[in-house]
This record gives C-alpha cells, sequence and structure tokens, in this order.
C-alpha cells in the first residue's frame, strides 16, 4: 500500500512517526514522509499527488482536535473520500469518538505495537477488496479496536 | 473511452488527481495513452548526502519564480526483503506543497531494476503532454542500478558536494561520462573550489568527449541556482554521451528481461543444486527465450 505518514501542525516532534514510517516500510509498505509542520492543505496536497491509499496523521502537540478533522474535511473535498486516515501521538480518550465521527478509522497510542498497526492495515486492505466501507468519505461505524 | 484515456483527458486539463492515478496505472504497467518517448526529462543524481533534494528544491522555486512549472518523478530503492520503501525525498522540497506549478511523486523501485525503467519513460511522456515545462527524474547516485535509472532522461546533472572523495567513485561508476553538467553543491563551505578544481582535471584527461561545465552552487544559500536554471535552459547533450546512455538503457532492458524471465527462478534453483553451471545457466535463458 501507498502511505504518507504526515506530521500536521506546529509540533516539533517526530521520532514517533519516523518509528511509524520505518515500521511501515519492514511491513512491505511504501511509505512517503512529509518532515514536520505541515498544514492540512499541503497534506492533502501530498495524499492527492502522491496518489496514496492511506494517511497516517502523529501529532504530538494537543491541536488534533483541530488538525484532524480539517484533513479529513479536504479529503472529503479534494474527492479523496476512499482514503483511509489514520492518527497516532497523544490523543486522550475523550477527543477519540469526535475524530472516529470525522472519518477516523484508528487511533494509536502510547503502548501501540507497530504489529498492530500493520495488522490494522492488513484489515483495511482486505475492507477495500471486500468493497466495505473504510475510507474517510465512505460510512462511518467500523473502526480499529486494539 | 478507456480509463487510461478519460484520466488523461482530465489530466490534461489540470485534475491533479486524475494525473496521479494516471501515474499509478503506468506504474502497475499500464498502456500508456501519449507516444513513446515523445517526453523530455532533466536527470539528477549523486552520491548519497550532497543535497540533491535540497537543491531540486530550490530549482523548483526559481523555476516557479519565473512563471514555469515543474514535476519531480523522486526515486528511491525498494527494501529487497520486504519490498517496502521510505520515501522521504520532498521533506527537502518544502514549497512543493503549496504552489499549482509543482508536482511531486515519490517511486520505489520496486525491486525489479529493470521493471521500474518500463514505466518511467511514459510517465515523463505523460508529464510533458500534460504541460508540465520540466519534468525533473531524481535518483541516488550510487550503484549501478541507479546510474541506469539515470541514462533515461535526456539530459543528466550529477551533483557532488566538497570533501567527500566521491568523485573518484563517480568515475569508476560510469556517471561522470554521462553527465552534462557537473554541480559541486555545499559551495558555501571551504575545499568547494578544490572539488570543482579535482572534477575539472578528471573530466579533462584523456577523455576525447567534451568536457561538461562544472557549476559551484549552494542550495543552502541560494548562491548560483539562478544560474544552474539558465544553464539547464541552454544544457545539450552531446551524441557521445546520448550513445552511452543508450548503452545502458539497453543493459537495463536487458536485465529487466532476464529478472522477468520465468526460467531465472529455475536457473538458480538448478545452479544451487548443483545441476548447472553459471555457462550452462545464461546459454540456457538465451537460447529459450529466442
Amino acid at each position: 500500500m501507498r502511505i504518507v505518514v504526515a506530521k500536521p501542525g506546529l509540533d516539533g516532534h517526530d521520532r514517533g512517526a519516523k518509528v511509524i514510517a520505518r515500521a511501515l516500510r519492514d511491513g512491505g509498505h511504501e511509505v512517503i514522509y512529509t518532515g514536520l509542520r505541515r498544514t492540512p492543505q499541503e497534506i492533502v496536497r501530498i495524499v492527492t499527488d502522491e496518489d496514496a491509499a492511506a494517511v497516517g496523521l502523529s501529532t504530538l502537540s494537543g491541536a488534533h482536535n483541530v488538525l484532524i478533522p480539517k484533513v479529513c474535511d479536504g479529503l472529503r473535498e479534494a474527492g479523496l473520500g476512499d482514503v483511509v486516515v489514520f492518527a497516532g501521538g497523544i490523543i486522550p480518550e475523550q477527543d477519540r469518538s469526535p475524530l472516529y465521527e470525522k472519518g477516523v478509522r484508528a487511533i494509536f497510542g502510547p503502548g501501540s505495537t507497530t504489529k498492530s498497526i500493520l495488522e490494522f492495515l492488513e484489515m483495511v486492505s482486505s475492507r477495500k477488496k471486500a468493497a466495505e466501507s473504510v475510507g474517510v468519505g465512505e460510512q462511518i461505524g467500523w473502526r480499529w479496536n486494539e | 473511452m478507456n480509463e487510461t484515456t478519460s484520466l488523461f483527458e482530465s489530466a490534461k486539463s489540470g485534475d491533479r488527481r486524475a494525473l496521479a492515478r494516471l501515474l499509478s496505472v503506468l506504474e502497475e504497467g499500464g498502456t500508456s495513452p501519449v507516444e513513446n518517448g515523445s517526453g523530455d526529462s532533466i536527470g539528477i543524481t549523486g552520491p548519497p548526502g550532497v543535497g540533491k533534494s535540497t537543491l531540486i528544491g530550490k530549482l523548483i522555486d526559481e523555476w516557479v519564480s519565473r512563471g514555469e512549472t515543474v514535476a519531480v518523478l523522486a526515486i528511491d530503492p525498494s527494501s529487497p526483503q520486504t519490498g517496502g520503501a521510505l520515501l522521504g525525498d520532498r521533506m527537502r522540497m518544502v514549497n512543493a506543497d503549496s504552489s499549482d506549478g509543482i508536482y511531486v511523486r515519490s517511486l520505489a523501485t520496486r525491486n525489479h531494476p529493470g521493471g521500474l525503467m518500463d514505466c518511467l519513460t511514459p510517465m515523463v511522456d505523460v508529464l510533458c503532454a500534460c504541460g508540465w515545462d520540466h519534468v525533473v527524474l531524481e535518483t541516488v547516485g550510487a550503484g549501478q542500478s541507479e546510474i541506469r535509472v539515470v541514462a533515461f532522461a535526456n539530459r543528466i546533472i550529477l551533483v557532488d558536494g566538497p570533501d567527500r572523495g566521491d568523485v573518484i567513485q563517480a568515475e569508476k561508476a560510469g556517471i561522470m561520462e554521462l553527465a552534462d553538467l557537473i554541480v559541486i553543491n555545499k559551495a558555501d563551505l571551504p575545499n568547494a573550489n578544490r572539488a570543482a578544481e579535482a572534477v575539472k582535471s578528471a573530466l579533462s584527461a584523456g577523455s576525447n568527449i567534451d568536457v561538461p561545465d562544472v557549476l559551484l552552487v549552494s542550495a543552502h544559500s541560494s548562491m548560483g541556482v539562478s544560474e544552474l536554471v539558465d544553464s539547464i535552459t541552454e544544457l545539450q547533450s552531446s551524441k557521445d554521451r546520448e550513445r552511452l546512455r543508450i548503452r545502458e538503457r539497453l543493459i537495463s532492458a536487458w536485465d529487466s528481461a532476464l529478472l522477468t524471465s520465468n526460467l531465472f527462478d529455475e536457473s538458480i534453483r538448478a545452479i544451487e543444486t548443483g545441476n548447472m553451471t553459471l555457462n550452462q545457466a545464461v546459454g540456457h535463458i538465451r537460447d529459450k527465450s529466442n
């Protein structure tokens, strides 16, 4: 799968994003890493140009409630409703359900293993093949439970 | 109208998503809607860490400020073990994600050295046909298969840095003979002049091929970037270098034919078990594929 790993907003720490990028590569995926401090518009542009099937958003700054929905809306507006959005970093439990309602399909926090992220992506592939909803613009409902 | 043609029509009218999808179709071996080889590209290569991506970022800025558009195909190797790839070139092209005049696409070599090349030419053709003024191929010049990638470009720029000792490596690997222009990046650092002189003397020694220009550039401070863009505009390849490139392309096509042959795995097993020698295997594959 072609996957964009992105760092939205002003947070300057990308150790986690880089670990994820490597783990996905080792899992056989083609990973496009954006580098730090991307705006939601830039991330949508990158996903478009790279024809990526999924985008992972890493945020540690606390701005996830603003930034992640903006990326989701932007993808839908750009006609990329089939792209799968997942998130990671520091996202407190009480903030998660609004993000799931925006179309995020998985949120990985501290303690998540890279193995579970790869399993999530396998599940994504099989749902895509079966034409079951998994994209950011498709029917909300299914999400990954660790 | 089939899928490729309709994507192409949309891409020509400026639909980036259609363009991205079309490039994926070509990457997976789809038929190109454009005449093969009609495009024109600039290949940029050089050892790891000399600042190719950063330099391309600066070239992009300069072209865009002149009102021209740029598409970049940034090529990185896939892991031979897992098939995965980490594509990080665009993080150094910081303005690439905001302007409509820039398109950047990361490509993984996908473990078949010839395989990617099969789709590179159609990709360049399509980008040119969609009206992108400049199409740049970026690849790490660290091994033979990467040199062969860059040999698919119409004009080639080799980037090196001061104090690297890579010039001699590049010479050994045969990239220098292919280059139409040589850039010494990081010219803000000491010893850049000396590196440029070393390259010039290496080039002029005992070669009949006309010698490419050597430019000093600093992507960090933007020094020399505007002059580099001017040189690229006027850059022409010579007949001798064109012949060398055709040679590399032919070897690449040959590799591709070998790697995709159904006798390839069979021959490896036969050699492993001692049922065949290397020479017998070569003969076997060559005879059977005629």
